[in-house]
């Protein structure tokens, strides 16, 4: 399988990824590196771990990292309820300390987090960690021997490899600096927002029934909001929900009721200052130029 | 025409090339180790290394880390690979990309790089107090200047940057190190023993459920007053340039300026974009340079905001000289009426610094007994040097 071939997979289950990502993409999966995704809110990085792991035919196994997620959230914890209860009936049958010990430190006492979970399955999942910058930089560190190694060192039981190589891909939004460890152990593509015909083939896929003359309204549209001076800027995922409102309401023309445009840019426009900035007038000039 | 590098003849071969070239782009300041290598061969294998576009992207994925790096990376690769039949164009530095603060990539590129050259924002004002007119006021005027005065010619971003490190810091000296006692968290770092022993009685004396306890953060909120009239203007770059960094830092700080009027900036310097906060700043701070009414503005202070925002936890800082126009009494009732709020007040004069400076001007005195901390402040090495004061107040 080729780059190409990967890229009309992924085309063919509504995901249209670019060149750059194609073969960045297809090099993660022949060479067995995580891939590190960069690039602002809403332009598909999580997406495409949906969609590569629905091509696959595989289990997405996702993991959320947020500020102060530990390894007993991640990789694995004991399962100490059970642990306790067996104690207490292995003494009521009068076994002894180290037949108890090291049944109550095996498998089935360990309690399997995401990480833990990707590296058990038999058939190779897709491994999503979202938005890595938002966890901690010490789960960074733990990162580091289970993503070269695929492997996890668990002190009471001794190291767990990977059955089959799980598929890494890690999305950051930049909210902070990843280390380079972190860096050099991935391959790494930015991901950026759609041109004009990549963000159509992107509409099409995802909204089929959209007529043509509207799609193309609706990316020029948001093409064109992308050049004003936004805080939020849309991603992708809201010129969907765009195109979903629009056709929800049953509007077939951006520029024939600028009252209803201006209703249906709640789903673009997501700060206070940004909707104070598109006035109906700003609005009607855009959607002017875009038609 | 292809435009693909001749290589010498007895270029020892591909692997050769590739190691020239991660070479090349180390020189330019990619940080690239021997594996890398490695990995750039692999990856060429798996692509169709005949067609340049191919190898474009595979080298790209591999040798990358950062959106700086990607955006350097075609020029790079162009002039390794495809120098053939180039013209030699002069490289023109592009202009720094329309600013998208909400993705900042997490890497500087190169450090030399990473900032640009100069600043083409504000006129090189030498050492920095070639803005002041020269007249070397330092009373106290009654006169409100109606001239609006840009601060974005006054304040520098690489000055914010610096000030932000500066401002860091010193709030975290400020901020009480983590309270000694534990209180109950459900993820805490030790066990609650009375907790778990009490919740073990629910379960037959077995402790299965096992109860944690945590250090609670004890935050101290800065609130900072800067003086902005005609007297301060001198050192209202350094100021300025702190209290936006201030509010870079700290999500829970406070900002204010005043000169014969107060108004609260904290809103429009927690901006993303650092030009325009300051700009934002400098249209609220209508008045710049002009009299100074600190007694009245610190009472409207007390009356108004503080009732919202000090409490006992709070540093309030105070930027300024101390030349008021408004009787002593006024500015004694107002510090007064603040303390008893229960936070600490720290007054940064830049005169103190000076040599037989005495505080002798009447809203100065009038001021002390209710300071906490009184300290010369006109640089911003002055301000990091703070530091270690704060820590034990």
């Amino acid at each position: 399988m080729t780059w190409t071939d990967l890229q009309t997979a992924l085309a063919a289950d509504g995901y249209v990824a670019s060149d750059d990502l194609s073969v960045a993409l297809h090099l993660s999966l022949t060479l067995g590196r995580p891939l590190l995704l960069e690039g602002a809110a809403g332009v598909g990085k999580t997406q495409l771990a949906a969609s590569l792991a629905a091509q696959r035919d595989t289990r997405l196994i996702r993991l959320q990292c947020y500020e102060g997620l530990d390894a007993a959230q991640a990789i694995y914890e004991w399962n100490y309820q059970r642990q306790l209860l067996t104690i207490r009936a292995a003494a009521e049958d009068g076994e002894t300390g180290k037949a108890v010990e090291e049944r109550i430190f095996s498998r089935d006492f360990l309690l399997e987090r995401p990480l833990l979970a990707a590296l058990t399955q038999a058939e190779p999942p897709v491994l999503l960690i979202d938005e890595i910058d938002r966890a901690d930089e010490e789960f960074e560190a733990y990162l580091l021997e289970i993503l070269s190694e695929f492997q996890i060192t668990i002190p009471e039981l001794g190291t767990i490899s990977a059955k089959a190589k799980p598929i890494v891909i890690l999305t950051s939004n930049g909210t902070r600096d990843l280390s380079d460890a972190l860096r050099r152990r991935c391959l790494y593509s930015y991901v950026d927002y759609p041109d004009r015909t990549t963000e159509l083939a992107i509409l099409n896929a995802r909204c089929p029934g959209l007529e043509a003359r509207l799609g193309a309204q609706i990316v020029g549209f948001v093409q064109k909001l992308r050049e004003e001076e936004l805080e939020k800027v849309p991603g992708i995922a809201e010129t969907l929900d765009f195109a979903a409102a629009l056709m929800g309401l049953g509007i077939a023309d951006l520029t024939s009721d600028p009252a209803a445009l201006q209703h249906t840019l709640s789903t673009l426009l997501k700060t206070q200052s940004d909707r104070a900035h598109i006035t109906p007038e700003v609005a009607g000039r855009i959607a002017g130029r875009a038609a | 025409m292809s435009r693909v590098t001749k290589f010498a003849a007895r270029d020892p071969g591909p692997a050769a090339r590739v190691a020239g070239f991660m070479a090349h782009l180390r020189e330019n300041g990619l940080r690239l180790g021997v594996s890398e290598t490695d990995l750039a061969l692999a990856a060429l294998c798996e692509v169709d290394a005949s067609q340049p576009a191919h190898s474009r992207q595979a080298l790209k994925a591999v040798c990358t880390g950062c959106k700086e790096e990607v955006d350097r990376f075609d020029a790079l690769f162009d002039s390794y690979w495809m120098d053939m039949g180039r013209v030699r164009q002069k490289i023109v530095q592009s202009p720094p990309a329309k600013g998208n603060d909400a993705v900042h990539s997490s890497r500087d590129g190169m450090g030399e790089d990473a900032s640009g050259a100069g600043s083409a924002n504000a006129p090189d004002g030498g050492d920095g107090a070639a803005e002041s007119d020269g007249e070397g006021r330092l009373i106290a005027t009654q006169v409100r200047n109606l001239m609006r005065k840009d601060l974005r010619d006054l304040v520098r971003p690489e000055d914010i940057a610096e000030a932000e490190a500066v401002a860091r810091r010193l709030g975290a000296a400020l901020r009480d190190r983590r309270s000694r006692r534990r209180t109950a968290a459900r993820k805490g770092d030790r066990l609650h023993f009375r907790k778990t022993i009490r919740a073990s009685l629910a379960t037959g004396g077995e402790p299965v459920r096992l109860m944690r306890k945590h250090r609670p953060d004890r935050p101290r909120k800065i609130v900072a007053l800067c003086d902005v009239s005609g007297s301060m203007t001198v050192y209202a770059q350094i100021f300025l340039a702190f209290l936006a960094g201030l509010m870079r830092s700290d999500a829970t700080a406070d900002a204010y300026l005043f000169h014969t009027r107060l108004v609260r900036i904290t809103e429009a310097l927690r901006d993303k974009d650092t030009m325009r906060a300051i700009g934002r700043m400098s249209l609220m701070a209508d008045g710049f340079g002009g009299g100074s009414a600190i007694g009245p503005s610190l009472h409207r202070f007390a009356k108004s905001y503080a009732k919202r925002f000090v409490e006992g936890r709070s540093v309030v800082l105070i930027l300024s000289d101390g030349y008021d126009t408004a009787p002593p009494a006024v500015m004694d009732a107002a510090l007064a009426d603040l303390k008893k709020r229960g936070c600490k007040i720290i007054w940064l004069n830049p005169l103190k610094g000076w040599r037989d400076y005495a505080p002798v001007a009447d809203g100065m005195a009038a001021a002390l007994p209710h300071l906490d901390l009184f300290r010369a402040a006109n640089t911003l090495a002055d301000l990091a040097n703070l530091e270690r004061e704060v820590t034990h107040l």
